[in-house]
């Protein structure tokens, strides 16, 4: 079945012990680290999109509020959704499939090790290129509004997370946000799909001696379909981004109506990707719920094959429902109709999976750990966010709710309650596995409560000023529209909230460096990743198992069957030695893609684009010809 | 499991890469005919001279074969031999698609012109990008396959064929939605 | 966990509190018209069925963390249940019936209210700008903005356009939501059922001053429509003296470059149409009140109401201003 677990092609560099300082983590293939850099930027920018939604709501706080003007809110409310969907929730599932997909399927390593570095450094460039705008803005302040580098005066993207055109088009957004909005998702998007090529081949060709398609964790499952979906998906965004970039920089037609064009294409490309980018963020927290509840059940995922079965028709699906996302503009009742029986379709298999978590916590002997309390909150939640979703799956009852706070209370259920609380329950249900401590335990359980409260008393109450007729994307409101008091408590609910991920993060670096000692496998969990030592050594395992169970580990420890086993004898192992030439080849690409927002303001830019391109081909060509490829 | 991992990774990136020709293509035929001014279609497009291009692209994707034959046989000047027909015939395509270009917009067709111009240089240059990529990937894998830098050289050569063909295939879809349905 | 259990009922309890009180004039349950009654229906109908899912889902899972709870002294694993084909079958298929019940009338209401207009509709060319509504009513030759009057129970059916960026039309208790896209003409078809004036909002983020961009639907008797289309078709009376000064200075200042003031020379369509603006109740689309402090605050600094504003501050004097105000206010 499987091939060894080793790197192929690989000559033998033997066991190397783990090397410090910054240049060991620039220069590091090892995907335990790549997962540790992609989980402590993902941490980072979610404390910053959370500050700006902490600001968003402060603002919203009492009516005709001017503690930031128009053009910063929309600025901010752009970055907060852009932020924590590609910088917050997508790299925080990466550092899970990073760290742990290797290790669940038995592996030393993704089969790409440099590939792998490559996209975090991508990322990571991606993200800045986001971000640097807001250390730029201040400065560009006070330029002549008719000189040449006028451009530069609105830096921080401001077309929503969404970049409908043609507001983002030159005639009605002349600035750089745009073009650096465009620069920075074109980057995080070739950063994705390279991440993605790496992980689909890991999963189908790395896998244990006796892994089974059935035998594969749940969680391993859910990242497979995601990293499908991602590859998919992404080109759809590329290309509609690179159209957005013709009619900016070269003068093309492709979203202005004057010329033929139609505004609806971006539409439709965007939510080509943009559908299944719901369910790259969604199902990697469902992986992680169908590996917790059962753990701390002391039962097996009850129905898994039902629940795998689930995700793959979600993941189908997924690219047969965009235009529900359209259904206000207008593509007529054919259209609305079967995109409105396709999107009902989606709530069967969700419901399947909500249906067989609640019997797997049946009959178990539940453990309430703070893991454990943010699945099931997951359930309950995400639940709430599905619910809510059924309504705007009917077109007329959208064209009520469509860009109004029900459409704001429906997501963060659904990527707050849902994703965020699966990446929660990840954390403290792997923080053992990857630093050898506990998560503080009673703080969790503290955390866990603050956070559900806050939660809740933002975003419930955003149903009923939905429903009330307060739109979105508004960044002031008049007194007497009856919208003020459930304003004011979801204000109070956000920094409730921002309280109790303060505390998460107090806890979570005092448990780093204070936590109590786990030991390999703490929680009796089922799965491979709980074979390997707490942190795992730099090679994973010493000897391959070979897996006879969907349960491995919890077979071996309760019966009844042998679950696996371990090779006599010694094994060789296959390393791959640390490269600086993934960091090279990310800056070259990434240096490549910004030098087209450059080119607004000067042909100098021109140098920047080759000076990319050279940089991204001498990495590449030498990476594979670098010995340990 | 069966596949390479190289190979399996080629595949996968194919599959992104339909949806991303996909898309291109999609917004193309979407946009077919609702131009506003010309040049239209018919006023440049001349057949007999992107039939021959076409029929270049697929002759290098023989060559390609032929080069992955000899590849796996360990025979390595003879795949040296067939990669270079098959990057000549890469470059050839490459300037029948310089001349198409500069035609057309010596007839007044740009990229700003027109929907159709907009369109048509996207998706046509995007695909003459990946023929470049191509034949740097060739050169490439001649280069280090001389050098003898490569472990497998058979696998290497047929995975970097694949591309190849795919990129070919990708031509026959636009030659027959772009050019041939002109003249239906 | 008990403590943290009842908190969690808190926000509830506040939500509800803050629920009583306060009237809401954009509320979309309350509607007052066949268009968005039929939607409420539906509405009604999946909000009983999620409610009730709601209750069985999350009372489910908590009575069954309440039951299941490890006592810390068990000596046997619990039973290694992998599944029940049956139940799996049952949460399959079920949802199916009560999707039907939604899809039906769904998909029945999307063919009903996109059907064309019947022929004796009043007819609305709605136009969405940077940021404010035209509202021009091609048969009766009436123009006007922001203020969209249509006569009590007739049918009314708006065409709406867009030459710049996105935006969406929004009345939430009689027309629902249809975006105004550059290109297309969208429709929207509805009986108002109720006298008065319903507030409406753009609904798709259009740039610097989305949030600020409003507009009304006045539902007038059919007299009274009749009567407010005859005053709107009439040229403006701009024949006592104190007017042609004011006109004067409204000309002189640059207004006319994009204001259309009919029975005057002024006739561009850059901005919104003042032939009656002094007939409407708002200003600066819908967001401040018609009266003389607000039109000079509003033409003195317009960068200052709307942020981004398209009309263009011309560093008018006081006098000019108290000169345009005072002529505007006579434009009823």
């Amino acid at each position: 079945m499987a091939t060894p677990a080793a790197v192929p092609h690989t000559p033998a560099v033997g066991h190397s012990a783990s090397p410090s300082g910054l240049w060991s983590w620039l220069t590091t293939v090892d995907h335990k680290r790549i997962g540790i850099l992609y989980g402590l930027s993902a941490l980072a920018f979610f404390v910053l999109g959370g500050v700006e939604g902490l600001i968003l709501r402060s603002q919203l706080a009492v009516p005709n509020n001017d503690l930031v003007s128009a053009p910063l809110y929309n600025a901010l409310f752009t970055m907060h959704g852009t932020t924590m969907i590609f910088l917050g929730v997508m790299p925080f599932s990466a550092a899970f499939f990073n760290y742990m997909l290797p290790l669940q399927i038995g592996a030393r390593d993704v089969v790409f090790p440099r590939l792998n570095a490559f996209s975090y450094w991508l990322f990571l460039f991606g993200a800045l290129v986001l971000n640097v705008p807001f250390l730029i803005q201040p400065f560009t302040q006070g330029i002549d509004p008719s000189s040449a580098l006028a451009p530069l005066t609105r830096v921080i993207p401001d077309g929503g997370w969404f970049g409908y055109a043609p507001l983002t088009t030159k005639e009605f957004s002349p600035y750089l946000s745009i073009d650096f909005w465009v620069a920075g998702l074109q980057i995080l998007g070739i950063a994705s799909m390279a991440a993605g090529f790496n992980f689909i081949v890991t999963i189908l060709n790395m896998r244990a001696p006796g892994m089974t398609f059935l035998r594969m964790p749940v969680f391993t499952w859910m990242t497979l379909v995601v990293q499908f979906l991602v590859v998919l998906s992404f080109p759809c965004i590329t290309v509609a981004l690179v159209l957005l970039l013709m009619d900016r920089l070269f003068g093309t037609h492709f979203y202005i109506s004057s010329a033929g064009g139609d505004p609806l294409l971006w539409q439709h490309l965007f939510w080509l990707f943009g559908h299944p980018e719901v369910y790259i963020l969604i199902l990697p927290a469902m992986g992680i719920v169908s590996e917790v509840l059962p753990t701390f059940s002391r039962k097996p995922l009850f129905g898994a094959p039902f629940v795998i079965f689930s995700g793959i028709t979600i993941g189908l699906l997924g690219f047969g429902v965009w235009a529900h996302h359209m259904f206000t503009t207008g593509l007529g009742a054919a259209a609305d109709a079967a995109f409105s029986v396709t999107t009902m379709l989606i709530a069967i298999p969700t419901g399947v999976k909500i249906f067989n978590w609640i019997f797997t916590v049946w009959g178990g002997q539940i453990r309430l750990t703070t893991a454990m309390l943010f699945s099931l909150g997951f359930v309950g939640m995400f639940t709430m966010g599905g619910l809510s979703g059924i309504m705007h799956s009917s077109p007329p009852v959208d064209l009520q709710q469509q860009d109004s706070y029900f459409v704001v209370a429906h997501f963060h259920y659904v990527l707050f309650g849902g994703a965020i609380f699966g990446l929660f329950s990840g954390i403290y249900y792997w923080f053992p596995k990857m630093s050898g401590r506990f998560l503080d335990e009673g703080m969790g359980k503290i955390v866990f409560g603050t956070v559900m409260l806050g939660f809740n008393l933002t975003f419930f109450p955003m149903h009923f000023v939905g429903a009330w007729g307060m739109p979105r994307r508004i960044y002031t409101y008049d007194e007497g529209m009856g919208w003020e008091q459930i304003n004011l408590l979801e204000t109070v609910g956000a920094f409730i909230l921002a309280f109790g991920v303060l505390l998460f993060i107090i806890s979570f670096f005092r448990s780093m460096k204070n936590g109590l000692p786990a030991g390999d496998n703490p929680w009796d969990a089922s799965s491979l990743e709980w074979i390997t030592t707490s942190p795992p050594a730099v090679h994973n395992f010493d000897k391959t198992p070979t897996v006879y169970s969907d349960r491995p580990v919890w077979e071996k420890n309760h019966g009844p069957g042998p679950g696996y086993s371990l090779p006599e004898g010694d094994e060789h192992i296959h390393l791959p030695p640390p490269s600086i030439k993934p960091l090279i080849g990310a800056v070259g690409v990434g240096l490549f893609l910004t030098s087209f927002v450059l080119l607004n303001l000067t042909n100098l830019a021109l140098a920047v684009t080759a000076l990319g391109l050279a940089l991204t081909f001498y990495s590449f060509y030498t990476w594979f010809l670098e010995p340990g490829h | 499991m069966g596949l390479d991992n190289y190979k399996l990774a080629m595949w996968t990136f194919l599959g992104s890469e339909c949806f991303f020709f996909g898309s291109l293509i999609g917004t193309y035929m979407s946009y077919r005919g609702k131009s506003l001014n010309g040049p239209y279609p018919l006023d440049v497009f001349d057949p007999a001279v992107t039939s021959i291009s076409t029929f270049d692209l697929l002759a290098s994707s023989l060559f390609m074969v032929l080069a992955v034959h000899y590849a796996k046989l360990g025979d390595i000047n003879k795949m040296l031999g067939w990669i270079g027909a098959t990057i000549v015939g890469g470059l050839i395509f490459l300037g029948f698609q310089y001349y198409e270009f500069s035609h057309f917009v010596h007839e007044g067709l740009t990229l700003k012109s027109n929907l159709f111009g907009a369109t048509f240089y996207v998706l046509t240059g995007f695909h003459g990008t990946h023929v470049a990529v191509g034949v740097l990937l060739l050169a490439s894998l001649g280069w280090a396959a001389k050098r003898g830098h490569l472990a497998n050289v058979g696998e290497t050569t047929e995975v970097i064929g694949l591309y190849w063909h795919f990129v070919d295939v990708v031509w026959i879809v636009i030659f027959t939605l772009v050019y041939l349905l002109e003249y239906t | 966990m008990k403590p943290t259990r009842a908190l969690l009922l808190l926000p509830l309890l506040m939500v509800f509190l803050a629920a009583c009180g306060g009237d809401h004039p954009m509320s979309t349950l309350d509607a007052h018209s066949d268009l968005t009654r039929s939607i409420n229906v539906i509405y009604g109908r999946i909000f009983w069925w999620t409610l009730l899912l709601f209750i069985l889902v999350q009372g489910g899972l908590i009575y069954t963390v309440m039951r299941f709870r490890a006592t810390g002294k068990e000596t046997t694993n619990p039973e290694q249940v992998h599944g029940n084909i049956r139940l799996e079958l049952t949460w399959t298929i079920l949802p199916v019936f009560i999707l039907l019940h939604i899809a039906i009338p769904t998909v029945s209401t999307i063919f009903e209210s996109q059907a064309p207009a019947s022929d004796d509709a009043v007819t609305v060319n709605a136009l969405g700008k940077q940021w404010w509504f035209s509202f021009e009513y091609p048969e009766l030759g009436v123009v006007t903005a922001n203020e969209m009057h249509v006569p009590l129970g007739q049918e009314v059916a708006i065409r709406l356009q867009s030459d710049n960026v996105l935006h969406s039309f929004w009345v939430p208790q009689l027309t629902a939501k249809r975006d105004m896209v550059p290109g297309r003409v969208n429709h929207i078809k509805f009986k108002a059922e109720k006298l008065g004036e319903f507030l409406g909002q753009c609904a798709e983020y259009c740039g610097d001053s989305h949030a600020l961009m409003k507009f009304r639907i006045v539902v007038d008797t059919p007299e009274d429509f009749a009567k407010w289309v005859e005053a709107q078709k009439a040229p403006a009376d701009t024949v006592a003296d104190a007017s042609k000064a004011g006109f004067d200075a409204f000309q002189s200042a640059g207004c006319v470059a994009c204001h259309a003031i009919r029975g005057t020379t002024a006739a561009s369509i850059i901005g919104p149409d003042l032939t009656h603006v002094g007939s409407r109740t708002m200003i600066a689309s819908g967001i401040l009140e018609n009266n003389a402090a607000n039109i000079k605050k509003w033409i003195m600094d317009p960068g200052e109401v709307k942020p981004g504003s398209k009309m263009i501050d011309l560093n008018l004097t006081s006098e000019q201003a108290d000169s345009i105000t005072a002529y505007i206010q006579t434009l009823k």
